[in-house]
Protein backbone atom coordinates (compact mmCIF):
# COMPACT_ATOMS: atom_id res chain seq x y z
CA UNK A 1 0.00 0.00 0.00
CA UNK A 2 1.28 3.45 -0.80
CA UNK A 3 0.05 6.81 0.28
CA UNK A 4 -0.82 9.82 -1.83
CA UNK A 5 -1.17 13.26 -0.34
CA UNK A 6 -2.06 16.83 -1.13
CA UNK A 7 -1.25 19.90 0.96
CA UNK A 8 -2.85 23.33 0.98
CA UNK A 9 -2.28 26.58 2.78
CA UNK A 10 -4.71 27.05 5.63
CA UNK A 11 -7.02 29.91 4.74
CA UNK A 12 -10.60 30.93 3.91
CA UNK A 13 -10.28 29.72 0.31
CA UNK A 14 -9.09 26.23 1.08
CA UNK A 15 -11.45 25.40 3.94
CA UNK A 16 -14.37 24.41 1.68
CA UNK A 17 -11.96 22.51 -0.58
CA UNK A 18 -10.55 20.50 2.30
CA UNK A 19 -14.07 19.86 3.59
CA UNK A 20 -15.21 18.46 0.27
CA UNK A 21 -12.11 16.29 -0.12
CA UNK A 22 -12.68 14.77 3.29
CA UNK A 23 -16.36 14.22 2.55
CA UNK A 24 -15.66 12.55 -0.80
CA UNK A 25 -12.78 10.43 0.48
CA UNK A 26 -13.75 8.79 3.75
CA UNK A 27 -10.47 6.89 3.85
CA UNK A 28 -8.41 10.08 3.83
CA UNK A 29 -6.89 11.54 6.97
CA UNK A 30 -6.28 15.16 7.82
CA UNK A 31 -3.00 16.40 9.20
CA UNK A 32 -3.08 19.99 10.43
CA UNK A 33 0.24 21.75 10.58
CA UNK A 34 1.04 25.39 11.18
CA UNK A 35 -0.41 27.29 8.21
CA UNK A 36 -0.75 24.06 6.21
CA UNK A 37 -3.23 21.22 5.95
CA UNK A 38 -2.09 17.95 4.49
CA UNK A 39 -4.50 15.26 3.44
CA UNK A 40 -3.13 11.73 3.29
CA UNK A 41 -4.91 8.81 1.70
CA UNK A 42 -4.11 5.23 0.87
CA UNK A 43 -3.72 4.66 -2.88
CA UNK A 44 -6.14 7.22 -4.23
CA UNK A 45 -7.59 10.67 -3.60
CA UNK A 46 -10.33 12.19 -5.73
CA UNK A 47 -11.23 15.88 -5.67
CA UNK A 48 -14.58 16.65 -7.27
CA UNK A 49 -15.55 20.00 -8.74
CA UNK A 50 -19.21 19.50 -7.93
CA UNK A 51 -18.77 19.00 -4.23
CA UNK A 52 -16.59 22.09 -3.96
CA UNK A 53 -19.15 24.12 -5.89
CA UNK A 54 -21.87 22.94 -3.54
CA UNK A 55 -19.96 24.36 -0.60
CA UNK A 56 -18.90 27.68 -2.06
CA UNK A 57 -22.12 28.45 -3.96
CA UNK A 58 -20.46 29.49 -7.21
CA UNK A 59 -18.79 27.92 -10.21
CA UNK A 60 -15.35 26.54 -9.54
CA UNK A 61 -12.58 25.72 -11.97
CA UNK A 62 -10.44 22.91 -10.56
CA UNK A 63 -7.35 24.79 -11.66
CA UNK A 64 -8.15 27.32 -8.94
CA UNK A 65 -6.75 24.67 -6.59
CA UNK A 66 -3.29 25.58 -7.74
CA UNK A 67 -3.45 29.01 -6.12
CA UNK A 68 -3.26 27.61 -2.61
CA UNK A 69 -1.64 24.28 -3.37
CA UNK A 70 1.64 23.55 -1.65
CA UNK A 71 2.53 20.08 -2.80
CA UNK A 72 1.17 16.77 -4.01
CA UNK A 73 2.40 13.25 -4.25
CA UNK A 74 1.02 10.63 -6.63
CA UNK A 75 0.28 10.43 -10.31
CA UNK A 76 -2.07 13.18 -11.28
CA UNK A 77 -5.05 12.62 -13.53
CA UNK A 78 -7.01 15.78 -14.16
CA UNK A 79 -10.11 16.63 -16.17
CA UNK A 80 -12.84 19.28 -15.93
CA UNK A 81 -14.73 17.49 -13.16
CA UNK A 82 -12.15 15.63 -11.13
CA UNK A 83 -8.60 15.95 -9.90
CA UNK A 84 -7.34 12.50 -9.02
CA UNK A 85 -4.15 11.50 -7.27
CA UNK A 86 -3.24 7.83 -7.37
CA UNK A 87 -0.37 5.44 -7.65
CA UNK A 88 -1.47 4.04 -10.95
CA UNK A 89 1.06 1.27 -11.25
CA UNK B 1 26.80 27.24 17.48
CA UNK B 2 23.69 25.89 15.96
CA UNK B 3 20.22 27.34 16.12
CA UNK B 4 17.27 25.05 15.54
CA UNK B 5 14.17 26.66 14.23
CA UNK B 6 11.09 25.09 15.62
CA UNK B 7 7.48 25.80 14.80
CA UNK B 8 4.87 25.47 17.47
CA UNK B 9 1.32 24.75 16.47
CA UNK B 10 -1.13 26.50 18.74
CA UNK B 11 -4.56 24.97 18.81
CA UNK B 12 -7.24 27.59 19.25
CA UNK B 13 -9.40 26.99 22.32
CA UNK B 14 -12.51 27.80 20.36
CA UNK B 15 -13.00 27.97 16.63
CA UNK B 16 -15.93 30.28 16.31
CA UNK B 17 -18.72 32.19 18.05
CA UNK B 18 -21.14 30.47 20.42
CA UNK B 19 -24.14 31.19 18.22
CA UNK B 20 -22.49 29.30 15.36
CA UNK B 21 -21.33 26.44 17.57
CA UNK B 22 -25.00 25.87 18.45
CA UNK B 23 -25.77 25.30 14.80
CA UNK B 24 -22.66 23.93 13.12
CA UNK B 25 -20.54 22.58 15.98
CA UNK B 26 -17.19 23.93 17.08
CA UNK B 27 -15.37 24.28 13.77
CA UNK B 28 -14.12 27.26 11.82
CA UNK B 29 -17.04 29.10 10.22
CA UNK B 30 -17.12 30.92 6.92
CA UNK B 31 -17.62 34.66 6.79
CA UNK B 32 -21.08 34.05 5.35
CA UNK B 33 -22.04 31.89 8.32
CA UNK B 34 -20.64 34.41 10.79
CA UNK B 35 -22.66 37.23 9.29
CA UNK B 36 -25.91 35.37 8.70
CA UNK B 37 -26.77 32.52 11.02
CA UNK B 38 -28.53 32.66 14.39
CA UNK B 39 -28.43 36.43 14.56
CA UNK B 40 -32.10 37.15 13.90
CA UNK B 41 -33.41 39.08 16.88
CA UNK B 42 -35.81 36.80 18.77
CA UNK B 43 -35.98 37.81 22.42
CA UNK B 44 -36.13 40.81 24.68
CA UNK B 45 -38.71 42.82 22.83
CA UNK B 46 -39.76 45.15 25.62
CA UNK B 47 -42.68 46.64 23.80
CA UNK B 48 -44.87 45.64 20.96
CA UNK B 49 -44.63 48.06 18.07
CA UNK B 50 -47.34 50.68 18.45
CA UNK B 51 -48.07 50.51 14.72
CA UNK B 52 -48.86 46.79 14.89
CA UNK B 53 -49.79 45.93 18.45
CA UNK B 54 -50.83 42.34 17.69
CA UNK B 55 -47.33 41.30 16.77
CA UNK B 56 -43.83 41.50 18.16
CA UNK B 57 -41.19 43.56 16.39
CA UNK B 58 -39.75 40.79 14.24
CA UNK B 59 -42.67 38.45 13.86
CA UNK B 60 -42.72 35.16 11.99
CA UNK B 61 -46.40 35.63 11.32
CA UNK B 62 -46.03 38.50 8.91
CA UNK B 63 -46.24 35.94 6.13
CA UNK B 64 -48.50 32.95 5.62
CA UNK B 65 -45.48 30.89 4.61
CA UNK B 66 -44.25 28.98 7.64
CA UNK B 67 -40.84 27.42 8.19
CA UNK B 68 -39.59 25.32 11.10
CA UNK B 69 -36.16 26.80 10.57
CA UNK B 70 -36.02 30.13 8.77
CA UNK B 71 -32.29 29.75 8.33
CA UNK B 72 -33.00 27.02 5.78
CA UNK B 73 -33.57 29.85 3.30
CA UNK B 74 -29.89 30.38 2.74
CA UNK B 75 -28.30 32.17 -0.18
CA UNK B 76 -26.40 29.73 -2.45
CA UNK B 77 -24.20 32.64 -3.56
CA UNK B 78 -23.20 33.06 0.11
CA UNK B 79 -23.31 36.82 -0.16
CA UNK B 80 -22.41 38.73 2.96
CA UNK B 81 -21.59 42.42 2.75
CA UNK B 82 -17.97 41.91 1.68
CA UNK B 83 -18.54 39.23 -0.94
CA UNK B 84 -21.53 41.12 -2.33
CA UNK B 85 -19.81 44.46 -2.73
CA UNK B 86 -16.68 42.90 -4.22
CA UNK B 87 -18.73 41.00 -6.82
CA UNK B 88 -20.79 44.02 -7.80
CA UNK B 89 -17.77 46.33 -7.90
CA UNK B 90 -16.12 43.98 -10.37
CA UNK B 91 -19.25 43.88 -12.53
CA UNK B 92 -19.57 47.63 -12.37
CA UNK B 93 -16.04 48.05 -13.65
CA UNK B 94 -16.88 45.88 -16.65
CA UNK B 95 -20.09 47.80 -17.32
CA UNK B 96 -18.27 51.09 -16.92
CA UNK B 97 -15.72 50.14 -19.55
CA UNK B 98 -18.53 49.23 -21.97
CA UNK B 99 -20.13 52.65 -21.49
CA UNK B 100 -16.73 54.32 -21.88
CA UNK B 101 -16.07 52.54 -25.13
CA UNK B 102 -19.50 53.44 -26.51
CA UNK B 103 -19.05 57.09 -25.59
CA UNK B 104 -15.44 57.38 -26.79
CA UNK B 105 -16.07 55.81 -30.16
CA UNK B 106 -19.51 57.31 -30.69
CA UNK B 107 -21.05 53.86 -31.10
CA UNK B 108 -24.48 55.17 -30.08
CA UNK B 109 -24.62 57.19 -33.30
CA UNK B 110 -24.28 54.02 -35.34
CA UNK B 111 -27.42 52.45 -33.91
CA UNK B 112 -30.25 52.50 -36.48
CA UNK B 113 -32.97 54.96 -35.48
CA UNK B 114 -35.65 52.32 -35.27
CA UNK B 115 -33.64 50.30 -32.73
CA UNK B 116 -32.78 53.40 -30.77
CA UNK B 117 -36.46 54.31 -30.57
CA UNK B 118 -37.42 50.87 -29.27
CA UNK B 119 -34.72 51.14 -26.60
CA UNK B 120 -36.00 54.58 -25.57
CA UNK B 121 -39.66 53.53 -25.57
CA UNK B 122 -39.25 50.19 -23.82
CA UNK B 123 -36.07 50.12 -21.78
CA UNK B 124 -36.19 53.61 -20.29
CA UNK B 125 -39.59 53.49 -18.55
CA UNK B 126 -38.45 50.18 -17.04
CA UNK B 127 -36.41 52.22 -14.58
CA UNK B 128 -39.66 52.91 -12.76
CA UNK B 129 -40.39 49.18 -12.62
CA UNK B 130 -36.95 48.71 -11.11
CA UNK B 131 -37.80 51.23 -8.45
CA UNK B 132 -40.81 49.08 -7.56
CA UNK B 133 -38.43 46.13 -7.27
CA UNK B 134 -36.28 48.17 -4.94
CA UNK B 135 -39.23 49.06 -2.71
CA UNK B 136 -40.55 45.50 -2.58
CA UNK B 137 -37.25 43.97 -1.59
CA UNK B 138 -36.55 46.73 0.92
CA UNK B 139 -39.96 45.93 2.45
CA UNK B 140 -38.96 42.27 2.75
CA UNK B 141 -35.74 43.14 4.48
CA UNK B 142 -37.62 45.39 6.89
CA UNK B 143 -40.52 43.08 7.79
CA UNK B 144 -39.22 39.65 6.79
CA UNK B 145 -37.89 37.08 9.19
CA UNK B 146 -34.51 35.33 9.15
CA UNK B 147 -31.25 37.07 8.41
CA UNK B 148 -30.27 34.73 5.58
CA UNK B 149 -33.36 35.91 3.70
CA UNK B 150 -33.56 39.55 4.70
CA UNK B 151 -29.93 40.41 4.02
CA UNK B 152 -30.08 38.88 0.53
CA UNK B 153 -33.25 40.86 -0.18
CA UNK B 154 -31.54 44.07 0.84
CA UNK B 155 -28.75 43.36 -1.65
CA UNK B 156 -31.40 42.55 -4.22
CA UNK B 157 -33.09 45.89 -3.51
CA UNK B 158 -29.82 47.72 -4.07
CA UNK B 159 -29.26 45.79 -7.30
CA UNK B 160 -32.59 47.06 -8.59
CA UNK B 161 -31.40 50.61 -8.01
CA UNK B 162 -28.22 49.71 -9.88
CA UNK B 163 -30.22 48.41 -12.84
CA UNK B 164 -32.36 51.57 -12.79
CA UNK B 165 -29.18 53.61 -12.94
CA UNK B 166 -27.87 51.67 -15.93
CA UNK B 167 -31.20 52.20 -17.69
CA UNK B 168 -30.94 55.90 -16.97
CA UNK B 169 -27.48 56.01 -18.44
CA UNK B 170 -28.69 54.23 -21.57
CA UNK B 171 -31.17 57.09 -21.96
CA UNK B 172 -28.43 59.67 -21.48
CA UNK B 173 -26.17 57.97 -24.00
CA UNK B 174 -28.89 57.56 -26.61
CA UNK B 175 -30.77 60.82 -26.32
CA UNK B 176 -29.58 63.05 -23.46
CA UNK B 177 -31.57 64.15 -20.38
CA UNK B 178 -34.80 64.75 -22.33
CA UNK B 179 -35.13 61.00 -22.77
CA UNK B 180 -35.66 60.62 -19.03
CA UNK B 181 -38.51 63.15 -18.92
CA UNK B 182 -40.12 61.48 -21.89
CA UNK B 183 -39.84 58.06 -20.18
CA UNK B 184 -41.40 59.46 -17.00
CA UNK B 185 -44.31 60.86 -19.04
CA UNK B 186 -44.78 57.49 -20.76
CA UNK B 187 -44.79 55.79 -17.38
CA UNK B 188 -47.27 58.21 -15.84
CA UNK B 189 -49.69 58.62 -18.73
CA UNK B 190 -48.73 56.58 -21.79
CA UNK B 191 -51.42 53.98 -22.54
CA UNK B 192 -48.77 51.37 -23.25
CA UNK B 193 -47.41 51.50 -19.71
CA UNK B 194 -50.54 51.74 -17.59
CA UNK B 195 -51.10 47.97 -17.11
CA UNK B 196 -47.50 47.64 -15.91
CA UNK B 197 -47.74 50.68 -13.68
CA UNK B 198 -50.93 49.35 -12.12
CA UNK B 199 -49.25 46.01 -11.46
CA UNK B 200 -46.13 47.57 -9.93
CA UNK B 201 -48.25 49.85 -7.75
CA UNK B 202 -50.39 46.93 -6.61
CA UNK B 203 -47.24 45.17 -5.47
CA UNK B 204 -46.30 48.20 -3.40
CA UNK B 205 -49.32 47.75 -1.12
CA UNK B 206 -49.05 44.02 -0.39
CA UNK B 207 -48.71 43.03 3.26
CA UNK B 208 -47.32 39.52 3.10
CA UNK B 209 -43.58 39.79 2.49
CA UNK B 210 -43.21 36.33 1.03
CA UNK B 211 -46.01 37.13 -1.39
CA UNK B 212 -44.00 40.13 -2.54
CA UNK B 213 -40.99 37.88 -2.96
CA UNK B 214 -42.97 35.56 -5.23
CA UNK B 215 -44.79 38.29 -7.16
CA UNK B 216 -41.75 40.49 -7.66
CA UNK B 217 -38.64 38.33 -7.66
CA UNK B 218 -39.95 35.08 -9.07
CA UNK B 219 -42.81 36.10 -11.37
CA UNK B 220 -42.22 39.68 -12.52
CA UNK B 221 -38.47 39.30 -12.88
CA UNK B 222 -38.76 35.71 -14.11
CA UNK B 223 -40.94 36.82 -17.01
CA UNK B 224 -39.68 40.32 -17.80
CA UNK B 225 -35.92 39.82 -17.65
CA UNK B 226 -35.82 37.01 -20.23
CA UNK B 227 -38.19 39.04 -22.41
CA UNK B 228 -36.23 42.30 -22.31
CA UNK B 229 -32.65 41.25 -21.70
CA UNK B 230 -32.60 38.02 -23.63
CA UNK B 231 -35.13 38.00 -26.48
CA UNK B 232 -35.35 41.75 -27.11
CA UNK B 233 -31.59 41.96 -26.67
CA UNK B 234 -31.01 39.44 -29.46
CA UNK B 235 -33.25 41.59 -31.65
CA UNK B 236 -31.09 44.63 -30.92
CA UNK B 237 -27.93 42.69 -31.75
CA UNK B 238 -29.40 41.24 -34.92
CA UNK B 239 -30.43 44.67 -36.19
CA UNK B 240 -27.33 46.72 -35.63
CA UNK B 241 -27.95 47.72 -32.02
CA UNK B 242 -25.02 45.83 -30.50
CA UNK B 243 -24.14 48.94 -28.50
CA UNK B 244 -27.46 48.59 -26.64
CA UNK B 245 -26.59 44.99 -25.76
CA UNK B 246 -23.25 46.17 -24.41
CA UNK B 247 -25.12 48.53 -22.10
CA UNK B 248 -27.57 45.90 -20.84
CA UNK B 249 -25.00 43.21 -20.25
CA UNK B 250 -25.13 43.61 -16.48
CA UNK B 251 -28.90 43.01 -16.43
CA UNK B 252 -28.58 39.75 -18.33
CA UNK B 253 -25.80 38.44 -16.11
CA UNK B 254 -27.48 39.64 -12.96
CA UNK B 255 -30.77 37.95 -13.81
CA UNK B 256 -28.99 34.64 -14.30
CA UNK B 257 -27.13 34.91 -11.01
CA UNK B 258 -30.07 36.06 -8.91
CA UNK B 259 -32.42 33.49 -10.43
CA UNK B 260 -30.32 30.80 -8.74
CA UNK B 261 -30.84 32.46 -5.39
CA UNK B 262 -34.58 33.02 -5.94
CA UNK B 263 -35.00 29.39 -7.05
CA UNK B 264 -33.24 28.16 -3.94
CA UNK B 265 -35.63 30.13 -1.69
CA UNK B 266 -38.78 28.93 -3.45
CA UNK B 267 -37.58 25.35 -3.63
CA UNK B 268 -36.80 25.12 0.08
CA UNK B 269 -40.02 26.88 1.12
CA UNK B 270 -42.14 24.67 -1.15
CA UNK B 271 -40.49 21.48 0.08
CA UNK B 272 -41.16 22.44 3.71
CA UNK B 273 -44.89 21.63 3.74
CA UNK B 274 -47.84 20.95 1.42
CA UNK B 275 -49.45 24.17 2.73
CA UNK B 276 -46.45 26.23 1.65
CA UNK B 277 -46.39 24.52 -1.71
CA UNK B 278 -50.08 25.20 -2.35
CA UNK B 279 -49.76 28.83 -1.29
CA UNK B 280 -46.69 29.46 -3.43
CA UNK B 281 -48.30 27.80 -6.43
CA UNK B 282 -51.43 29.92 -6.04
CA UNK B 283 -49.39 33.10 -5.84
CA UNK B 284 -47.44 32.15 -8.95
CA UNK B 285 -50.66 31.46 -10.88
CA UNK B 286 -52.25 34.68 -9.71
CA UNK B 287 -49.30 36.96 -10.49
CA UNK B 288 -48.29 35.17 -13.67
CA UNK B 289 -51.59 36.17 -15.27
CA UNK B 290 -51.41 39.86 -14.35
CA UNK B 291 -47.71 40.09 -15.20
CA UNK B 292 -48.38 38.64 -18.64
CA UNK B 293 -51.20 41.12 -19.19
CA UNK B 294 -48.84 43.95 -18.32
CA UNK B 295 -46.05 42.62 -20.53
CA UNK B 296 -48.12 41.85 -23.62
CA UNK B 297 -48.51 45.45 -24.92
CA UNK B 298 -44.81 46.12 -24.25
CA UNK B 299 -43.77 42.98 -26.10
CA UNK B 300 -46.01 43.92 -29.04
CA UNK B 301 -44.51 47.38 -29.22
CA UNK B 302 -40.95 46.06 -28.97
CA UNK B 303 -41.13 42.93 -31.09
CA UNK B 304 -44.05 43.45 -33.46
CA UNK B 305 -45.16 40.20 -35.12
CA UNK B 306 -42.72 38.13 -33.12
CA UNK B 307 -44.23 39.19 -29.79
CA UNK B 308 -46.73 36.35 -29.40
CA UNK B 309 -44.16 33.67 -30.14
CA UNK B 310 -41.57 35.19 -27.85
CA UNK B 311 -44.03 35.58 -24.97
CA UNK B 312 -44.99 31.96 -25.38
CA UNK B 313 -41.32 30.89 -25.23
CA UNK B 314 -40.77 32.99 -22.13
CA UNK B 315 -43.85 31.51 -20.50
CA UNK B 316 -42.90 27.93 -21.34
CA UNK B 317 -39.46 28.43 -19.84
CA UNK B 318 -40.92 30.04 -16.76
CA UNK B 319 -43.43 27.23 -16.22
CA UNK B 320 -40.68 24.64 -16.59
CA UNK B 321 -38.61 26.54 -14.02
CA UNK B 322 -41.52 26.58 -11.54
CA UNK B 323 -42.20 22.89 -12.07
CA UNK B 324 -38.54 22.19 -11.30
CA UNK B 325 -38.91 24.09 -8.05
CA UNK B 326 -41.70 21.74 -7.00
CA UNK B 327 -44.61 24.09 -7.62
CA UNK B 328 -47.88 22.95 -9.18
CA UNK B 329 -48.58 25.65 -11.76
Amino acid sequence: MSTVFIAFQTNEDTRPIVESILADNPHASLEEQPAMVKINAEDKLVIRRESIEERIGRRFDLQELQVNLITISGHLDEDDDTFTLAWAN
Amino acid sequence: MQIDLRTVAIKPLRNTFDHLVERFGDKPASRYQEGSYNIQQEHIFHYRPSWDADRVLFDKKRTKIQMKDWYALKDPRQFYYGAYTITRARQQEAAESSFDMIEERGLAELIPNEQKQIALDILLPLRHVEWGGNMGNAYISAYGYGTVMTQACLYHAMDHLGVAQYLTRIGLVLDGPDALDKAKDDWMSGALWQPMRRHVENLLVLDDWFEIFVAQNLVLEGLSYPLFYDHLDSEFSANGGTAISMMTRFMGEWAGETAKWIDAQIKVAAAESPENKALLSDWVKQYRAVTLDALTPLAKCALGDKAAGVLEDVLTEFNARCAKLGLAV
